[in-house]
């Protein structure tokens, strides 16, 4: 059975119909607008108190803070001696959707660890961020943390981004640090669930 | 001899540079106008030695930029027609200023000279002729592009362009009805006249509907948004798709050329071209040239100030209008273009054939 949801029409009122009423009451609110700012920006320039004109945030110059949860780019965690986090499970890149991370397993010179990625390279150009590869690692050594969302390049290789380059993305992150356990500045709550759910029974 | 020769070299060189620069600086307005009216601050980057000048350092290096741009002729592409589309758009726009007084007819060295390149009796229907020569422009573009998309951009264009044509002839009707003459410089003159006493004698006034109908089909013959169908380029692939560089920008600045000429035409035709209201200048009033209010009041002035205020009137009007033109652009989101196309044949088409109808029967009505 094929159910549809019948699209709504949305019913105008005669003046709506007739069009040149709403394109009036558009065109208020953006003279409206213009000549608030106009007046603002002139008033400013000239010395004058006036309220400070509405802008948007001024891109380059002023930023947005960006949530320690955002998705930027990859980098890949250290260990305390520099030798990276990865032991070359090759989980990541079973998870990525895009098939975009490339790695080549060697055998590690540590003792202690089996494998280590000779190569690790993800093609920026196909990632989509959907974050499935931090998801996906057992050892926490690929995070996208970062908080740098501004990675445009001249050619493409430029963003086929390779083993050393994740390695030194932000080198003072860098060794093993914990997710900022703060959100907006106030300390995130831990919710213990059960007792949660124990309370609204 | 030769000084009629100067003359006339003087009118072409003031209405071609004041097209030009009034194209030129529309490219900075509407940079600014759109940012202002949408909260944002608008082009503030290219500079010269610090120096931003508000942004207008902008349009010269777009300017700079456009010139030195890669020209590309797409290689299947008719070299000839492919070169010949940005004249035949920009062409036909500097010429219809020509039958447009832009002021009164001024005393200089011993003889009469009109503010007006043709004083042509046939004027409007001038207007009309080389507004629909614009069409050549979109519609070679999108055929010497040789790419299919360009040539259905350049034939929606056209099809735009010729519905709206309609409307443009069927709107100058109304204001000709009344004031009985095709000749621009005429038409202005008789905008002069004082209704009941007071009011006066515009084409808005009269016309009402005609203006209402002319300013939308205008803008849909500079193919601006909200009727921008022809070229909305990263949407859907207009006419001018496989231009770059100055050919591209000589459809641009024959489309802003074209704000700034529609601006005059709908300031000549219902904005009472250079006329002040309640300004008279000594040909109209025996006692002198000056302001002579309804209430009683007179302010007399110089021969001179009356000319240069007229002027100044045309300028502010047109500026106005270019404004008006601006912000409806930036306000009004893009029709369809089944929406477009019933907007112009199935509701404007049957209003304005029914404002010539009604302006008929009051005029014979008033006789
Ligand atoms: S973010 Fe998603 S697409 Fe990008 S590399 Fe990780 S798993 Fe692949
Ligand atoms: S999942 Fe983690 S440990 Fe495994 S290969 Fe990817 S980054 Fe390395």
């Amino acid at each position: 059975m094929i159910t549809v949801q019948p699209v709504r029409q949305i019913k105008l009122t005669l003046a709506q119909k007739t069009y040149y009423p709403e394109l009036w009451k558009g065109l208020m609110v953006t003279c409206d607008h213009f000549f608030t700012n106009l007046f603002r920006h002139i008033g400013r320039s000239v010395g004058m108190k006036t309220k400070p004109p509405m802008v948007t945030i001024q891109y380059p110059e002023e930023q947005r803070w960006i949530s320690p949860r955002w998705r930027g780019l990859h980098r890949l965690m250290l260990r305390p001696d520099g030798a990276p986090r990865c032991v070359a499970c090759m989980m990541c890149e079973t998870a990525c959707p895009d098939k975009c991370i490339y790695i080549t397993a060697g055998e590690s010179p540590d003792g202690r660890i089996e494998k280590y990625p000779v190569a690790f390279e993800i093609d920026l150009l196909r990632c989509c961020f959907c974050g499935l590869c931090v998801e996906a690692c057992p050892e926490d050594a690929i995070r996208m943390d970062t908080g740098i969302v501004e990675f445009g390049a001249f050619r493409r290789d430029e963003l086929y981004l390779d083993r050393e380059f994740l390695m030194n993305v932000k080198p003072e992150l860098t060794t093993h640090t914990q997710y900022v356990g703060e959100l907006d500045g106030r300390p995130l709550q831990r919710v213990d669930l059960v007792k949660l759910a124990q309370q609204s029974h | 001899m030769l000084l009629d020769f100067g003359i006339i070299v003087g009118k072409i060189a003031i209405i071609f540079l004041g097209i030009l620069n009034g194209a030129g600086i529309l490219t900075w307005v509407e940079r600014k106008q759109s940012a202002l009216m949408s909260d944002r601050i608008g082009a503030n980057r290219a500079s010269i030695l610090g120096i931003k000048l508000l942004g207008l350092i902008n349009s010269l290096a777009d300017a700079i930029k456009l010139i030195f741009k890669e020209d590309f002729l797409p290689p299947k592409g008719l070299r000839f027609l492919h070169a010949l589309a940005p004249c035949f758009a920009m062409f036909p726009v500097f010429v219809t200023f020509a039958v447009l007084p832009f002021g009164p007819p001024i005393e200089l060295f011993g003889r009469e000279i009109k503010l007006q390149l043709l004083n042509m009796d046939i004027g409007f229907l001038y207007i009309l002729a080389f507004g629909s020569m614009a069409v050549y422009g979109t519609m070679l573009a999108g055929w010497a592009s040789n790419n299919k998309f360009s040539l259905i951009g350049g034939m929606r264009a056209s099809a735009q362009m010729i519905s709206y044509e309609i409307i443009l002839g069927l709107a100058i009707i109304g204001p000709v009805l009344v004031f009985g003459t095709l000749e621009p410089g005429a038409l202005v003159t008789a905008q002069n006249q004082l209704l009941w006493g007071w009011l006066p004698k515009w084409g808005i006034i009269v016309q009402p509907i005609a203006f209402l109908l002319f300013l939308p089909a205008s803008m849909a013959e500079t193919k601006r948004a909200p009727f921008d169908l022809p070229e909305g380029e990263s949407e859907i692939i207009g006419f001018a798709t496989e231009y770059s560089g100055m050919r591209w920008g000589m459809f641009f600045l024959g489309e802003f050329a074209e704000i700034v000429v529609l601006g005059a035409v709908l300031t000549t035709l219902f904005l009472g071209g250079y006329h002040i209201p309640y300004l008279f200048d000594a040909a109209e009033m025996a006692s002198g040239p000056g302001f002579y209010f309804p209430w009683g009041a007179t302010i007399p002035l110089g021969t001179w100030s009356v000319v240069s205020l007229r002027v100044a009137a045309f300028m502010t009007k047109v500026a106005f209008l270019m404004w008006l033109q601006m912000q409806i652009r930036w306000t009004f989101p893009r029709f369809r273009y089944d929406q477009l196309m019933r907007v112009s044949w199935r509701e404007m088409m049957p209003i304005a054939l029914l404002n010539i109808g009604v302006t008929g029967l009051i005029i014979m009505w008033l006789n």
